[in-house]
């Protein structure tokens, strides 16, 4: 069997005439999704710390963030970004690195109550015996509570980085020729509007799906590392039916 | 948040070579609970001490405060002559900061109630890690002086396991590793045999036995377990409502208590 190039424009029927369009649209989603998802994580991992912080100031500051950009719509961020941006300051964003910023800032604030609740899920004791063994505060977040609170972290966050995926579509607003972009496009000049919406939700659910795996992998390790197997799926039970 | 103190006249923070650990007129309030009221107390270089008495008497309260987990509300403790949860600022006594109580915390090691070991370390690294991090140790020293520890605690084979792997005996006895490997003057046993199956009791008590009696350590110890208090102390103290109701050698204390209250709770515990 041959292999057949999913974006080719060779296809039969409407398959032909709109894979190569949404190919196109569905490498600037990945674009996107894995920007704002660098973003999202970076900044959800420092908010988060700042957020577990002893200091009011610190914790404060962190609180401000988050209920400003989890309390506003990635939309109207968007737009400020966009639009109202240039107007005060003067400094024009490209409409990829716009659109990266707001669905980084916004699931970023998410995150980091994520952060924030796995850390302080590690029990008190694990902190004290830090303390007991004369660790730095430094030391005591990096080498014992953030390698444990990172294994409660991976799953929340699986589910942000998905909404970040199908977030994404809104950047089709500021004209960033994403995967809805292109759908729309398609559909506006007369291609099949079922096949269209159909080939888009599948590529979606593909992008969503593949995260879910990349992040099930995560866990796994993140696990292991804590030693906390992973309840391995019972084979299909040949030992009871060899008993019988 | 720690009040500031003024030195009492009778608490020279000059070394008292008399004295491993001072306690010096210590309140600890918890809210509106008063878990220790005025407590004075003393333990000598070497000595071993045990602390008796019924919960919510502040026994565990005093670890805490030693280990630096808490602040004295008022009053002072000093380990090894230096002032604890304070220090000094030109003639007046203030809270200490993270500097400071690094520094104390050197000389001061304690095992928990529930061992505590870190789950996302092996048994060796749980023992490594804080003479690494900590006091910068050389990880190859820091690994051989480990692998002896573990030999003592007759754990030699379990070097590369998972703690989780082990019974709650072998990581207690980890734990107890982990405490020494950082070579402190004064440990804290805080109920260690407490969490324990019955059958793995014994284990950890013979390992602490010795340990109590090979090292000049200076040990202070909170335990429900009568006949370990026994043989492991040179003093017992026993308290009630934050503050000492009677003490002396074990065996006076087991044998002929002179206080009402004292025999009231021997009576309770040994169910005799």
């Amino acid at each position: 069997m041959t292999t057949i190039n999913p974006c080719s424009a060779e296809l039969p029927g409407t398959l032909g005439e709109a894979m190569p369009f949404l190919c196109r649209g569905a490498v600037v989603t990945l674009q996107s999704t894995l920007g704002g998802s660098v973003l999202a994580i970076a900044i959800a991992l420092v908010v988060g710390l700042m957020a577990s912080s002893r200091l009011r100031s610190v914790r404060g500051v962190a609180r401000v963030y988050m209920e400003f950009f989890r309390g506003t719509s990635v939309l109207v961020q968007l737009f400020w970004l966009f639009y109202a941006m240039p107007i005060l300051t003067g400094y024009q964003f490209d409409k990829v690195a716009a659109g990266i910023l707001a669905l980084g800032l916004n699931l970023g604030a998410y995150g980091s109550e994520v952060v924030r609740g796995a850390v302080q899920a590690v029990p008190p004791a694990q902190r004290e015996a830090a303390i007991a063994l004369n660790f730095t505060p430094y030391q005591r977040m990096r080498h014992v509570i953030l390698p444990q609170a990172f294994v409660a972290m991976v799953p929340p966050m699986n589910n942000l980085l998905i909404e970040l995926l199908k977030t994404t579509s809104l950047l089709s607003v500021i004209t960033v020729a994403d995967l809805a972009y292109q759908g729309r496009l398609l559909v506006n000049s007369g291609s099949d509007q079922l096949i269209v919406f159909a080939l888009m939700l599948v590529i979606y659910f593909l992008f969503s799906y593949l995260i879910t795996l990349l992040m099930r992998f995560v866990e796994g390790r993140a696990g292991r590392l804590v030693g906390r197997e992973r309840p391995r799926r019972r084979r299909s039970a040949p030992a009871v039916e060899g008993a019988r | 948040m720690t009040t500031e103190t003024q030195p009492g006249n009778a608490s020279p923070a000059e070394a008292d070579p008399q004295w491993m650990i001072r306690f010096d007129k210590v309140v600890k309030r918890f809210g509106d609970v008063t878990v220790l009221r005025e407590l004075d107390f003393h333990v000598r270089p070497g000595e071993r001490v045990t602390l008796i008495g019924p919960s919510g008497s502040g026994k565990t309260t005093i670890l805490r405060l030693l280990m630096t987990l808490e602040r004295v509300t008022s009053g002072t403790i000093e380990v090894d002559g230096q002032y604890l949860s304070h220090m000094r600022r030109g003639d007046r006594l203030v809270p200490a900061d993270e500097r400071h109580l690094r520094q104390v915390r050197k000389k001061v090691g304690m095992v928990f109630q529930q061992f505590n070991l870190f789950p996302n370390m092996n048994v060796l690294r749980n023992i490594t890690e804080a003479p690494v991090r900590a006091l910068g140790v050389p990880r190859d020293q820091a690994e051989a002086k480990a692998r002896e520890l573990l030999e003592m605690v007759e754990l030699a084979d379990k070097a590369d396991e998972h703690p989780s792997r082990l019974s709650g005996g072998q990581q207690q006895r980890v734990a107890i590793a982990r405490a020494l490997a950082m070579e402190p003057e004064v440990l804290l046993l805080d109920e260690v045999t407490s969490a324990l199956d019955p059958e793995l009791v014994s284990g950890v008590q013979c390992l602490l036995r010795d340990i109590a009696q090979q090292g000049n350590l200076t040990l202070l110890c909170v335990t429900h377990e009568m006949r370990f208090a026994r043989d492991i102390s040179d003093r017992v103290l026993m308290f009630d409502q934050g503050q000492i109701v009677e003490e002396g050698d074990p065996e006076q204390i087991f044998t002929e208590p002179t206080h009402q209250r004292t025999r009231d709770f021997l009576q309770a515990v040994l169910g005799a």
